[in-house]
């Protein structure tokens, strides 16, 4: 199996390492011819992101060591690069490409973004004409497995930020929440990203209260809600949904004593409040009341690990699957090299 | 001779329609709670085929069982638990697709399945019923009546869902689960819509069981009473908002296991008296 990768990527080198290796997008077709003009290199496709830069080649260049080949292509390198290489042969290229577009290479096991990457840079190689049969078959499998990888394990389930762990648990309260109504109190970077959150999973009714009132007016205006008076806000309690806090009170803001009196006229609709101050904003004994859920930053915070933990024990799940399509991948590389070798080899070519 | 011979081996086969809707939901029950608890991808098209060909099962045998009686399938506990099974499937169905819980059917099933196992254990004489004529307010009053504990059925399993939501939110430790079952506002409301769902079916069964026009059981008439009562007081608390949702959701549960386990209350709705 002639198809090699060579690269670096988060497991192996710094960001100021892996920034001088970096291929921009605009490079790329400059690149792809210089990796072509390698000896030994009949297909060639670059895989340049923030985590990592890969150059998956098809021909006579496997076994040749990582460092020679960098230094090849980039015709020079410093005396502790090296270490900071990896290559790949055979199963070995194969099996990390399809982690790769899995997610299960990622620094964030399990995010998608690596996909949108891979395919793109798959079709800038495709459009400078630098793939072949090997590349083309290889790459179009990756996607496959990618998604089935994704669809079949929770590789990428579950939320492992504050941000979306909070608006998934909202989700699970309230169903859809364009009907909510939530108040952000503070107008900080957290409250802002919350903020966000919830407007980007469709929330329509934010309302923003900060003790500068300007400065809630702007964090209004950026996420389409409507500015409220820090001392106006507690009249808007009884049909409010969700109550993210994040202001630099020193002591609870929102106690048992102004709660229970709001909560005899809600009904039987649940309220949801995510308190990421530290100091505590909310009386944590709020959350003992019927229907109402508290949920601060350490709560989140361990939503988010355990999300994460449970995402990488998927990868062994994904690892089965992916081997059983590395081992086809394998028997279609070795027939098509024996037809290729075969008397009659252009039309078994031509066939294919 | 040969057309009662004909009559009776038709009124036993159509068992097996039971058998094969018993067979649909336990498969649903098995594919739906395995994907849900060990957090696979489910295909809710497949756990819904399955409970829909169960209650095209069900609905053929009632419709073969109510010919062959004449009346509606409802004279004996087999056909009963049948015939509560179907109702509960029947608003399921209904209720599943409007409010979106279609993960009601991993509740739903092992229950529909276990009811139609229980019904199937139940003996038969194997006689074709003589046909008597039909009495509309004994109909009504049974069919309403079993609809209504159908519909308090899938109330107890929508509260059920909605202590397992709360409790995972309140211990801040929400599992894969928690996450794939509906949201817990969502169960709030169908726990509610189901509650005066039954009850209302279940009042007009009452008020149309005093219609029948043959002696009255005040013994039965008192159990009916007690499990109304019960409920119009959960309903009530509800439209006061004197109890909290944790506890509207408990008492869905144990009420309708009260009525369930009440076997001879059970046996008052299927015991149907004599029509003169």
């Amino acid at each position: 199996m002639n198809i090699s990768c060579f690269g670096l990527s988060h497991q192996t080198a710094s960001v100021e390492v892996r920034e001088r290796f970096a291929v921009a997008e605009s490079a790329l077709p400059e690149a792809l011819q210089r990796l072509r003009a390698i000896e030994g290199v009949e297909e060639g496709l670059i895989v340049s992101t923030c985590n990592r830069t890969e150059f998956y080649v098809a021909g006579g260049v496997a076994q040749l060591p990582p460092a020679r080949f960098f230094q090849e292509f980039y015709n020079g390198l410093r005396s502790d690069d090296e270490p900071h290489f990896f290559g790949l042969w055979a199963e070995g290229c194969v099996n990390h490409l399809f982690r790769v577009v899995s997610g299960m290479e990622s620094m964030v096991v399990g995010e998608t973004e690596i996909f949108g990457q891979v395919k793109r840079a798959y079709e800038v190689a495709v459009r400078e004409k630098a793939t072949g049969r090997r590349l083309n078959k290889l790459f179009q499998k990756s996607f496959h497995v990618g998604k089935q990888v994704r669809s079949s394990t929770a590789v990428g389930r579950g939320s492992i930020s504050v941000g979306s762990v909070a608006v998934d648990l909202a989700e699970q309260i309230f169903g859809k929440l364009e009907g909510c109504k939530i108040i952000v109190l503070g107008a900080g970077d957290t409250s802002e990203k919350m903020a966000r959150s919830f407007k980007t999973r469709g929330a329509r009714q934010i309302f923003v209260s900060n003790r500068s009132f300007d400065r809630a007016q702007v964090l209004a205006q950026e996420t389409g809600g409507r500015a409220i008076r820090f001392e106006e806000w507690e009249k808007e309690f009884a049909d409010l949904d969700i109550l993210v806090t994040s202001t630099s009170a020193p002591h609870a803001i929102v106690t048992l004593e102004k709660i229970v009196p709001v909560l005899r006229h809600r009904g039987d609709r649940p309220l949801f409040m995510i308190d990421v101050a530290v100091p505590r904003d909310i009386d944590p004994d709020v959350h003992r009341l019927d229907g109402v859920y508290v949920y601060d930053l350490d709560a989140l915070q361990a939503m988010a690990e355990r999300s994460m933990e449970a995402r990488k024990q998927e990868v062994a799940g994904g690892d089965r699957l992916i081997a059983k399509h590395v081992t086809e991948f394998q028997h279609w590389l070795e027939k098509s090299a024996n037809l290729m070798t075969a008397p009659g080899a252009c039309l078994a070519c031509e066939a294919d | 001779m040969h057309l009662d011979f004909i009559g009776s081996f038709i009124f036993v086969a159509d068992r097996s329609w039971i058998w094969l809707a018993a067979y649909c939901f336990v498969l649903a029950s098995a594919y739906s709670g395995y994907t849900l608890f060990a957090g696979k991808f489910m295909a809710p098209r497949l756990t819904f085929g399955l409970v829909v060909a169960g209650f095209v099962c069900q609905t053929i045998f009632l419709g073969i069982r109510g010919h062959e009686v004449g009346r509606c399938p409802i004279t004996n506990f087999f056909e009963l638990l049948t015939f509560l099974s179907w109702s509960m499937t029947l608003i399921y169905l209904l209720i599943g697709s409007s409010y979106r819980l279609s993960l009601l059917g991993v509740f739903t099933t092992p229950f529909a399945g276990v009811l139609s196992i229980w019904a199937l254990l139940q003996p038969e004489s194997g006689s074709v019923p003589v046909k008597h004529p039909i009495n509309p307010w004994l109909e009504a009053h049974t069919s309403f009546s079993i609809v209504a504990c159908g519909a308090f059925a899938l109330a107890g399993l929508a509260g059920l869902m909605y202590l397992i939501q709360e409790r995972q939110l309140k211990t801040r430790r929400p599992s894969s689960v928690f996450f794939r079952l509906p949201p817990i506002r969502t169960l709030v409301v169908a726990n509610s819509r189901l509650l005066w769902l039954g009850f209302g079916l279940f009042t007009i069964g009452l008020a149309t069981g005093f219609m029948i026009g043959q002696d009255i059981d005040w013994r039965k008439v008192a159990w009916s009473l007690v499990v109304w009562a019960l409920y119009g007081g959960i309903l009530l608390a509800r439209i006061r908002r004197s109890m909290a949702t944790r506890w509207v959701a408990t008492l869905s549960i144990i009420v309708f296991g009260l009525l369930l386990s009440m076997f001879w209350g059970i046996r008052f709705i299927s015991e149907v008296p004599p029509v003169r």
